[in-house]
């Protein structure tokens, strides 16, 4: 049986916790409920939140109140769960999407690229060929709107964050902080070194999901030319 | 065009009930801090609840009205005029066109809401017509009002067309008229020291004892540094009796975290989608009215509910809203 623990979330949520550290295995717990509830979603619920241990719920209460009833909404819905938590373990994951972003590394797009280089004693080229050899899986998205929480950052080009953060970060800048690496995908402040930008819009309102990435995708950056990123900007909406 | 912003007052923006469905891809549930006025302002005017409202904060806009509407006022108290007599709250008004409703700064609570028969007409964006300002989508050009901007409303249904011949005849050459009925205003909680019920949060018992004790006894002050993303209090200083080890989850409106500040944040309608401090309880839903009606150097305290308990006092509200929406059509004449 599936680890599993249950917390409200409030009056209107619930979190299933599906482990307790943050790996491969847990995730892909996380990623068989999540596409359960949103290819069968319960009565009453409202949506859901993946996370990196857990999967959030939300319901309304409402929909799932019985004044006849010895049983709380919270209790029902704590109950659907455990049945299709033991249900859908044993299923196969979806396979995963692999999705390539073009970024232009350095220059005016990645201005702390070269002070990544040099706190890990390492050439530019260096920084730019181990960023983009790697495959991240896409824990979560949130924090903002299509913003990726990506695993799998290479130790060799950890940095720590900038003393003094940015006010505005450009839409699309690609930055690692600590051991951490990630896309802004509005502009926002923020203290990460960037190291290269993309022209891909990560976040676009007016599409249907919203957001280019999702839990459980892979990503992989693509390095290109400063000509090849402003064509693709000029694509872009 | 409906309504011309003269001044748009302090933060005067586009909401409904919220944006959800879109939490897993970063997107914020939004929409109206005080829902209970919010949908209550919708019922005045024959709206269904969900449609857009204006939010006001604080201090209030100046508006021109470009054609004669049927409107409702609920929330906060801002001493809504139109061309500088009173018009009252908590019913429907129908104000004719070319007149100046005006609202001041806020007398009592924090927030008010302005509804139209028929609703504010923006985009709906991601089924929801809130303002995501943060993000500069939804609602009004994804944005607060701004001098000169000017508003449409959608075309009223039936109901709200009943409602708005009943009070245009009554005001003949006067610029307005209004209901000589109003919701009872002891439908809305607020009150002047309130204690807002609490369901214990997921690392309650990581709380030092004496921050558990002080947490339920002391008030707490809300600090400037709040908006509608969060309120930070001031109070006792609130510890963890030993570190833990914290992963960024989904938080939800209502989470009250504890930064390492110990000074707590009670994360409101425009909330990120997840956090990642200790969280030592949540607001139940059906007092976050009462909390968004705070502003800055109000006092609070905190008493602790069950889930179970939360629950049947949003059901026991519901159930009134309905008495409430049966009430008011019978003394319209629509039943």
């Amino acid at each position: 049986m599936q680890y599993h623990e249950f917390f409200p979330l409030g009056d209107s949520g619930v979190v299933v916790k599906l482990g307790t550290t943050i790996d491969q295995h847990t995730h892909e717990s996380v990623k068989k409920l999540s596409v359960c509830l949103q290819e069968e979603p319960f009565p009453g619920m409202v949506e859901i939140v993946p996370g990196f241990t857990t999967v959030s719920i939300y319901y309304d209460p409402l929909a799932l109140y019985d004044p006849k009833s010895e049983q709380t909404p919270y209790e029902k819905v704590v109950g659907l769960l455990g049945e299709i938590i033991s249900r859908t373990q044993k299923g196969k994951a979806r396979e995963p999407r692999l999705v390539e972003i073009p970024v232009c590394y350095g220059g005016e797009y990645g201005p702390d690229l070269e002070e990544v280089a040099r706190h890990n004693g390492l050439a530019p080229d260096e920084v730019v060929r181990i960023h983009s050899e790697q495959k991240y899986l896409v824990y979560m998205i949130g924090f903002a709107p299509g913003f990726p929480y990506l695993g799998g950052l290479d130790e060799r080009i950890a940095t720590p964050r900038r003393t003094a953060p940015r006010t505005a970060i450009p839409k699309g800048s690609v930055g690692i902080g600590g051991s951490q690496t990630g896309i802004y995908p509005i502009v926002s402040p923020g203290g990460w070194n960037i190291i290269g930008r993309t022209a891909v819009p990560l976040f676009r309102p007016e599409q249907q999901p919203p957001s280019l990435l999702r839990a459980g995708d892979f990503v992989r950056f693509l390095p290109v030319s400063p000509e090849e990123y402003d064509a693709r900007r000029e694509m872009a909406p | 065009m409906s309504m011309e912003v003269i001044q748009p007052g302090v933060c005067t923006t586009v909401q409904d009930l919220g944006r959800y469905g879109f939490q897993q891809h970063g997107v914020i549930v939004g929409g109206a801090m005080d829902p209970l006025a919010m949908r209550v302002a919708n019922m005045l005017v024959g709206n269904r609840q969900r449609d857009a409202v204006l939010e006001l904060t604080l201090k209030g806009p100046s508006l021109l009205l470009q054609k004669d509407l049927l409107l409702a006022v609920c929330g906060g108290d801002f001493a809504p005029t139109v061309d500088g007599k009173r018009i009252a709250p908590n019913r429907p008004v129908w104000v004719k066109r070319g007149s100046t409703l005006q609202f001041s700064h806020a007398k009592q609570g924090c927030r008010a809401y302005l509804a139209v028969a028929g609703g504010f007409d923006v985009p709906m964006l991601m089924d929801s017509r809130s303002t995501n300002f943060r993000s500069g989508f939804g609602g009004f050009e994804g944005r607060m009002l701004q001098a000169k901007d000017v508003l449409s409303t959608r075309p009223p249904g039936e109901y709200s067309r009943h409602l708005a011949c009943n009070y245009a005849d009554a005001a003949g050459e006067n610029a307005f008229s209004q209901a000589d009925w109003h919701v009872p205003r002891s439908l809305f909680p607020y009150i002047a020291e309130p204690v807002v019920r609490v369901i214990r949060g997921e690392q309650y018992s990581g709380f030092s004892t004496e921050s558990r004790e002080r947490f339920w006894k002391e008030p707490f002050r809300v600090t400037p540094q709040s908006d509608r993303m969060g309120y930070r209090l001031d109070g006792p200083p609130l510890t963890l009796s030993s570190p833990l080890e914290m992963t960024s989850e989904a938080v939800t409106a209502g989470t009250i975290q504890v930064p390492p500040s110990g000074q707590p944040i009670v994360l409101l309608a425009d909330r990120q989608t997840i956090g990642g401090y200790p969280k030592i309880g949540y607001v139940a839903t059906v007092d976050l009215p009462i909390f968004a009606q705070l502003k800055p150097g109000d006092v609070v305290r905190f008493r602790e509910v069950s889930v179970g308990e939360a629950q049947h006092a949003l059901y026991a509200r519901e159930r009134e809203l309905k008495q409430l929406q049966v009430a008011m059509e019978l003394t319209t004449g629509w039943r």
